[in-house]
């Protein structure tokens, strides 16, 4: 075929063909044989900077937590501003309203007490170890996520995309993920790609990207015209900055937060991407700020704009799903905790355990995940910190595990190295 | 490994620059080496050329704004009209502009124009500078010591802050490096030390009572610690880092309801510093008062486990993510010889072979690649428009690194799929409008030299239009790489 004949779609979908995006192709291939597991999703949300577990769900019924918390605390069920009640210890910052509303449906709940392996309080180690499921700093170059996908082998192959300009590491490793952010299309006809694509036939960094990149990009032009995504615009920022900062165009940006309405509109995206037939079944997302050591505040404040955004992000993604949702775990987490008593500046240090939220249609009902150390003085890690009881990778493993079928052995070999005794968490899905 | 002169020339100008300009290979042939070592000079890096506001008026003014803003508010919650704005409001020295009266268009104006006026100035003259390996040195410092516009009050300094605290010293000594960075207000008020108070100094209980403050932050002592000095394996503990913590209390940063001089500027609080002596790393440090934690980040700088921090960080940066072990053990070595002079580390970077092997193994940033491209051209962006969209798109918005461990260094990170599609859109975009003047194949020889593969120069070659020939250049791998 005379490159020139190709018209864009055809160029894309051609070249998405030849590379090792066929990740998205063989979603399809193996649909019809693997029936129900072919349509479960997982979604991993990294809120980097190490997100206040106390404060994402406030235990307001532990009689140490006012007392540790002080002006950063929260008030109590029925007060205003007060958390949202999840049972008789523990409750949802009132940000997390969305959340709140699946977890009375069963549909949400929280793992209070959650960490990594890692005690370092570093947030580059935390997270490295966080992302590449090792028991150490820096063991593994590769991402648990896609190496889950890896221990699946050739027979199921299931695809994976991050969301963000970014490759995070928790999906880098064999199996070649997709990345999208919004603003990448190419719309012009061009033989450039075709050029490209064998100019990169050896390259092992750039072929499999740029070959990922087109086929994403062809997809993301269906998912963006996703029929419950609300039009963009509007924003939290106090208006006259904001304006101000808009006028001055985008290198501006990076003061302001994003809207909600931006961040609904991601999530309602993303679900776009994972309801296509042949779409990611498996999908990373990162939200930073936050790293909250000043004024982080209470019920309203640095720390709830937050928190606002990532609710609206998971309502859009669980209204995106629509009837997708019930074959879906999303799992929100975070590299470290912060201290449990409120810093000399209105915030909090870096500190061990936090909450994890597991949500998702696919989830059994239940109470909290793991148990709950308290906030007693002796009670805390090291003097300072909620003390974790629980190993994230558990909670990773039981659920790749019971809701995607990956088998125990590769779990503790493969996907996460050396964990044989960490035990999956049960009765999840 | 003897790499060929015509293949160093292209290195030179490639891995240690920002990309060739049109007779800058030839500039260098004869003495590729000499080329790099002729640009270490005494006084530092070059500033932009233009003229900024100083750090410490911006911050000063943006206080002065917060303030206003902060007041204004209770005085409408109280009386519900709006505060009448503050008058005698100064605008910046050099600004031609008659001075605003109202706070909130200054800081407005502050972080809309002044921002994209500092980044433009400096993407400029790395776009024009016939010194790019001491603009990469500058800016690999300046990430080293990164000061990110995540929050509104660094937003408006970033800039100012590479100017001042970094670029006169990247060819110093570390230590004087490091204590210029880190006392630094854009420093102070990034990683929260400014507000840092002793829990037992004698103006603790004022700081609680009418800041609602009055504790310890110890984000400044830890990242000292783990980012800028001996790394997170340097054998640190908690402890080290809030006794660290504790020696830099009373560092902060002087408020606009003080005296003139000390508005903006790095301030000592001897009211707010924690009582005693501190050990960190099992050494003692007596209460100097501000010289405490002074004398705790010279003997850091001293470090053997800072030495090989900065030596493996450098030749990460500059050569390959898994760096020649032969490398960075002469880095390290040449550190502790001379006691941490980083034009001594520039010239043992420059004359190690290890660093010239022609296997190109790091993948530019969006950064570094924007400005190669234009270096292509000989020419320089006049416009701030269409630059921070695109580098924003591509994962690195302008002053804005996502954490105080600064842009990353993986190649993985910076080519996600992605990332390849918004190169080539931004390359087709770029080669539309630049294609007009130029000669593909001429422009491929004159900027990748020896390092261009004869499988890119077919394909230029073959280009149907010289903008399609120019994108396919700005897309090659050997382009991408360094």
């Amino acid at each position: 075929m005379n490159r020139s004949d190709f018209s864009r779609r055809h160029a894309l979908f051609a070249l998405a063909g030849l590379g090792v995006s066929i990740d998205f192709m063989s979603g399809r291939a193996y649909a019809a044989a693997d029936g129900a597991l072919a349509r479960k999703k997982v979604i991993v949300v990294i809120c980097r900077g190490g997100m206040d577990g106390l404060s994402v769900s406030p235990p307001v019924g532990d009689a140490d937590y006012q007392g540790l918390r002080r002006n950063i605390a929260l008030a109590g069920f029925g007060e205003a501003g007060g958390a949202l009640p999840l049972d008789a210890t523990f409750g949802l910052h009132p940000a997390l309203a969305s959340v709140h509303r699946l977890a009375r449906a069963g549909q949400a709940r929280i793992a209070p007490a959650i960490a990594t392996p890692d005690r370092a309080r570093s947030h580059f180690e935390a997270q490295d170890v966080l992302e590449s499921g090792g028991s150490v700093v820096y063991g593994t170059a590769s991402g648990w996520l896609n190496r889950a996908l890896e221990a699946l082998g050739p027979e199921r192959r299931v695809s994976a995309l991050s969301v963000g300009t970014t490759a995070p590491l928790i999906l880098r490793g064999k199996v070649q993920a997709a990345s999208w952010s919004p603003g990448g299309q190419q719309e012009k006809d061009t033989r450039l790609p075709g050029i490209l694509q064998d100019l990169y036939a050896n390259d092992a960094l750039l072929g499999p990207a740029l070959a990922s990149g087109l086929a994403t990009e062809a997809m993301a032009q269906s998912a963006m015209t996703a029929p419950s995504a609300p039009p963009q615009g509007g924003d939290m920022m106090d208006a006259q900055m904001d304006a101000q900062m808009n006028a001055g165009g985008e290198a501006l940006r990076p003061v302001l937060r994003q809207g909600l309405p931006q961040a609904r509109s991601l999530g309602t995206t993303l679900a776009g991407f994972m309801t296509q037939e042949s779409g990611p079944q498996v999908a990373a997302v990162s939200i930073d700020g936050f790293d909250t050591h000043a004024n982080q505040g209470a019920a309203q404040g640095q720390l709830a704009t937050r928190l606002a955004y990532l609710d609206a992000f998971l309502d859009g993604v669980a209204k995106g799903l629509g009837p997708g949702w019930n074959d879906t775990v999303l799992m929100v987490t975070t590299e470290f905790g912060r201290t449990a008593k409120a810093n000399g500046t209105g915030g909090t240090d870096h500190g061990t355990a936090s909450t994890a939220l597991v949500m998702g249609g696919a989830l059994k009902p239940g109470g909290i995940i793991g148990d709950w150390p308290g906030l007693a003085q002796t009670s805390l890690f090291e003097n300072r910190d909620t003390r974790p009881t629980l190993d994230m990778r558990g909670l990773f493993k039981g659920v790749l595990a019971a809701h995607m079928g990956v088998d125990r052995r590769a779990l503790d070999t493969l996907v996460f190295p050396d964990s044989a005794a960490i035990a999956p968490v049960q009765g999840l899905v | 490994m003897a790499t060929s002169r015509e293949l160093k020339a292209a290195i030179a100008t490639n891995r240690f620059g920002l990309g060739a300009r049109p007779g800058e290979i030839d500039a260098a042939r004869s003495d590729p080496e000499g080329y790099l070592l002729a640009q270490i000079q005494a006084g530092g890096a070059d500033q932009p050329q233009y003229n900024p506001m100083p750090s410490w008026d911006r911050i000063n003014q943006f206080r002065i704004f917060q303030q206003d803003r902060r007041q204004g508010r209770r005085q409408q919650a109280a009386t519900g009209a709006p505060a009448a704005p503050r008058p005698g409001r100064r605008a910046g020295p050099n600004d031609p502009t008659p001075p605003e009266r109202d706070p909130v268009q200054i800081a407005g104006r502050m972080i809309r124009e002044g921002t994209a006026v500092d980044f433009l100035a400096r993407f400029r003259m790395g776009a024009r500078t016939g010194a790019s390996f001491r603009e990469r040195w500058a800016l690999f410092w300046a990430n080293h010591f990164t000061v990110s516009g995540v929050k509104l009050i660094t937003a408006v300094v970033v800039g100012p802050y590479e100017q001042e605290a970094i670029r006169p010293k990247v060819f110093d000594t570390f230590e004087n490096l490091l204590i210029s960075a880190i006392v630094h207000p854009a420093m102070l008020l990034y990683l929260d030390q400014a507000q840092s108070t002793g829990p037992n100094s004698p103006g603790a209980a004022y700081v609680r009572r009418e800041l609602r403050g009055g504790g310890l932050n110890e984000n400044l002592a830890r990242e000292i610690l783990e980012l800028h000095t001996v790394g997170i394996n340097g054998g640190y503990s908690q402890d080290d880092v809030t006794e660290f913590a504790r020696a830099l209390t009373g560092w902060s940063v002087g408020g606009p309801n003080e005296r003139t001089e000390r508005q903006g500027k790095f301030v000592y609080r001897g009211i707010i510093h924690e009582p005693g002596d501190r050990t960190v790393m099992g050494k003692s440090y007596r209460n100097t008062g501000g010289d405490q934690a002074l004398a705790v980040l010279r003997d850091l700088a001293a470090s053997p486990a800072t030495a090989r921090h900065l030596a493996t960080k450098i030749a990460r940066h500059f050569v390959s993510e898994d760096p020649p072990p032969g490398l960075v053990a002469k880095l390290e070595a040449t550190y502790l010889r001379t006691g941490g002079r980083l034009d001594e580390l520039a010239r043992a970077l420059i004359t190690s072979p290890e660093a010239w092997e022609p296997q190109a193994h790091k993948f530019k940033t969006p950064y570094d690649f924007l400005v190669s491209t234009w270096r292509t051209t000989g020419t320089e962006p006049n416009d701030i428009r269409n630059l921070a969209p695109t580098l924003t798109a591509m994962g690195q918005k302008p002053f804005s690194a996502p954490s105080p461990k600064g842009w990353p260094e993986e190649n993985a990170t910076w080519a996600a799929p992605d990332a390849i599609i918004k190169r080539l859109a931004y390359s087709e975009a770029f080669a539309a409008i630049a294609a007009n003047t130029m000669e593909p194949l001429a422009t491929a020889q004159a900027t990748l030299g020896a390092m261009l593969t004869e499988p890119t120069a077919t394909a230029i070659r073959r280009a149907e239009t010289r903008a399609e020939g120019l994108a396919i250049l700005l897309m090659s791998p050997e382009f991408q790489r360094r």
